[in-house]
């Protein structure tokens, strides 16, 4: 241990702590529909495709916050409509990601010509929650409350279309609608946690912790509130970790958060997979028939 | 523009191209291939993850001194079981996300501590078609026949147990097997892949040429080799347009795909309209 103090009085921790428990709350939350819904597939590919509209920000002079906004949203939308049958969802998410990764490796390939740097690659790709820029905060904030006020009025419907279609679609409510409104509070959450925390940690977040709390909980809204306790917990024990990594060995630069967050999100669902599992399983094969 | 322009001396005489070729035609075949079994399977998922998985493998070959395909095709092989292995019974995609995010971190720990060239990641990430040597190229080839091989033996039963799992269960076909089978040959693909079109984009050449053709296609052998021949004409097309401008060729390989899927999704659009219009005139 090398003090507490010194831990909770370093301004990049101050930022990464605040802005990763935001980020993550929201991812949480989130993740526990995208899991129910079996869209994780979608889930990763967004937080993927945010690098291609980070590196349009950054040759455009852009805020990269927006560029991560703008192609989120957008991509929520094509997978959305072209995935029209759930059978063909995963096809056109696929679609999807690999135009936009193929846009996203020319628009890093012009970035690097640019800039004759290639740190700006890995900065986009892999990006630290320790170097962002504390002035995204406020819109951070404002976005995460957005995605979140979403999640809230959508919950009633969104979780019969989610576990029983026909039925929802016999009581009149808009699956379709439903389920794009869904998609783009999702991309909203994926994308801020993709910008703060990186593509690999947007995924963890999302997924990890929902899928430990669909395992745990009884109700699928205490799910919801679990899942985004989760992953706060291992953000904010991940950032610990990988700031006291700085004094272990065998290397002495420290060791990557992302690998600590997500071991430590991985542990969370392989503990979950312990807990007797009765309740999710009947829920879920209620859900199937 | 004139032919000199288009095909610029060099682009077949260079040995370093002819590699380029031989390496790109070998990637396309084994994606296309593999790809028509992803689609069936609506297995895109598991397409990307695979690929993706695999660079940490080769994150830690570079790690240990050791050689980066070995790293890939264990780190395939072994994303392919752990995928099939935790996922068999209800989402798997969910098992697909976590066995992704084991495989990514891991990556980030592997790529923070060998503190490798920015460029090299970059290479394993997008591709770098042009940096295959001869002895890789003909290792490609080598995984192609081992592929073709695979493809013939397996062809008959995974296709029933892709289209009707319970009837080809119910005769005898382990619809269990199928799937490790069927994702070991995903692991396949993606070894033969990684090197030379990169982690991201692999799944590009396995999805979109084989969803294209699936689009198009009346039958099972039709859907392949209009998606063998997409995939090919793809990669041919991109490593001259990569050569003619030297940008990435990741990207013409991803642009220049999901312009056939779009195509095909017209195509298949009009030809239900025109066949709508038909089953209505009798009546």
């Amino acid at each position: 241990m090398h003090g507490l103090g010194a831990f909770f009085a370093d301004p990049a921790v101050g930022t990464a702590l605040l802005l990763g428990s935001i980020v993550a709350s929201v991812s949480g939350a989130v993740g526990a529909f995208v899991v129910l819904r079996g869209q994780s597939f979608s889930g990763h590919a967004l937080g993927d495709i945010g690098a291609a509209g980070a590196s349009a920000a950054y040759l455009a002079g852009m805020e990269p916050l927006y560029g991560f906004l703008g192609v989120g949203l957008l991509s929520g939308l094509l997978m959305d409509r072209l995935g029209e049958r759930a059978s063909s969802r995963d096809l056109a998410t696929g679609i999807v990601l690999s135009l936009m990764l193929g846009v996203g490796a020319l628009f890093l390939y012009l970035l690097t010509e640019r800039t004759n740097a290639s740190g700006g690659t890995a900065a986009v790709l892999f990006g630290s929650i320790f170097t962002v820029d504390p002035s995204v905060t406020l819109p951070i904030a404002l976005f995460s409350l957005l995605s979140s006020l979403l999640l809230a009025l959508l919950y009633r419907p969104l979780l019969l279309s989610s576990l029983q279609p026909d039925v929802a679609r016999a009581r009149g409510v808009p699956v379709g609608a439903v389920g794009l409104l869904f998609m783009l509070a999702a991309a909203i959450a994926i994308e801020e946690s993709a910008l703060v925390a990186g593509a690999l940690l947007s995924m963890a977040l999302l997924i990890g912790p929902a899928a430990a709390a669909l395992r745990l909980a009884r109700h699928v809204g205490a799910a919801v509130l679990l899942s985004a306790g989760l992953a706060v917990l291992a953000l904010v024990l991940g950032i610990f970790l990988a700031y006291e990594s700085y004094f272990w060995p065998p290397v002495q630069h420290g060791w990557p958060v992302s690998f600590f967050i997500a071991a430590l999100v991985l542990l969370e669902y392989l503990l979950a997979r312990l807990w007797p599992q009765r309740a999710a399983r009947r829920r879920e094969e209620g859900a199937a028939a | 523009m004139s032919t000199a322009a288009i095909f610029p001396p060099g682009l077949f005489t260079y040995s370093f191209m002819q590699n380029a070729w031989l390496a790109g035609t070998a990637v396309a075949a084994v994606s296309a291939l593999v790809g028509f079994f992803v689609v069936l399977r609506g297995a895109a998922f598991a397409a990307h993850a695979v690929p993706r998985a695999s660079f940490a493998g080769a994150a830690g070959a570079v790690l240990v001194g050791g050689d980066t395909l070995v790293g890939l095709g264990v780190f395939s092989a072994l994303s392919a079981l752990g995928i099939a292995s935790l996922g068999a019974r209800r989402d798997q995609s969910r098992m697909t996300a976590l066995v992704l995010m084991a495989a990514l971190g891991l990556g980030a720990l592997f790529l923070s501590a060998s503190d490798a060239y920015a460029p090299e990641v970059y290479a394993l990430l997008f591709g770098q078609i042009v940096g295959v040597s001869r002895a890789d190229a003909l290792g490609l080839v080598g995984l192609l026949a081992l592929a073709l091989i695979a493809v013939a033996l397996l062809y008959r039963p995974l296709l029933w147990s892709s289209v009707a799992p319970d009837v080809a269960e119910a005769r005898g076909v382990s619809r269990r097997r199928m799937d490790v089978l069927f994702l070991l040959l995903v692991a396949l693909a993606a070894t033969a892949a990684v090197p030379v079109v990169g982690a991201l984009l692999s799944f590009s050449l396995m999805v979109a040429p084989a969803a294209a053709a699936n689009r198009i296609a009346r039958t099972p052998p039709q859907a392949m080799r209009i998606g063998l021949v997409v995939a090919l004409v793809s990669v041919w097309l991109s490593l001259v347009l990569a050569y003619d401008t030297s940008l990435p060729v990741g990207f013409f390989v991803a642009a220049v795909t999901t312009l056939c899927y779009g195509l095909a999704r017209i195509y298949s659009a009009l030809r239900e309209r025109r066949g709508a219009l038909r089953t209505v005139k009798p009546a």
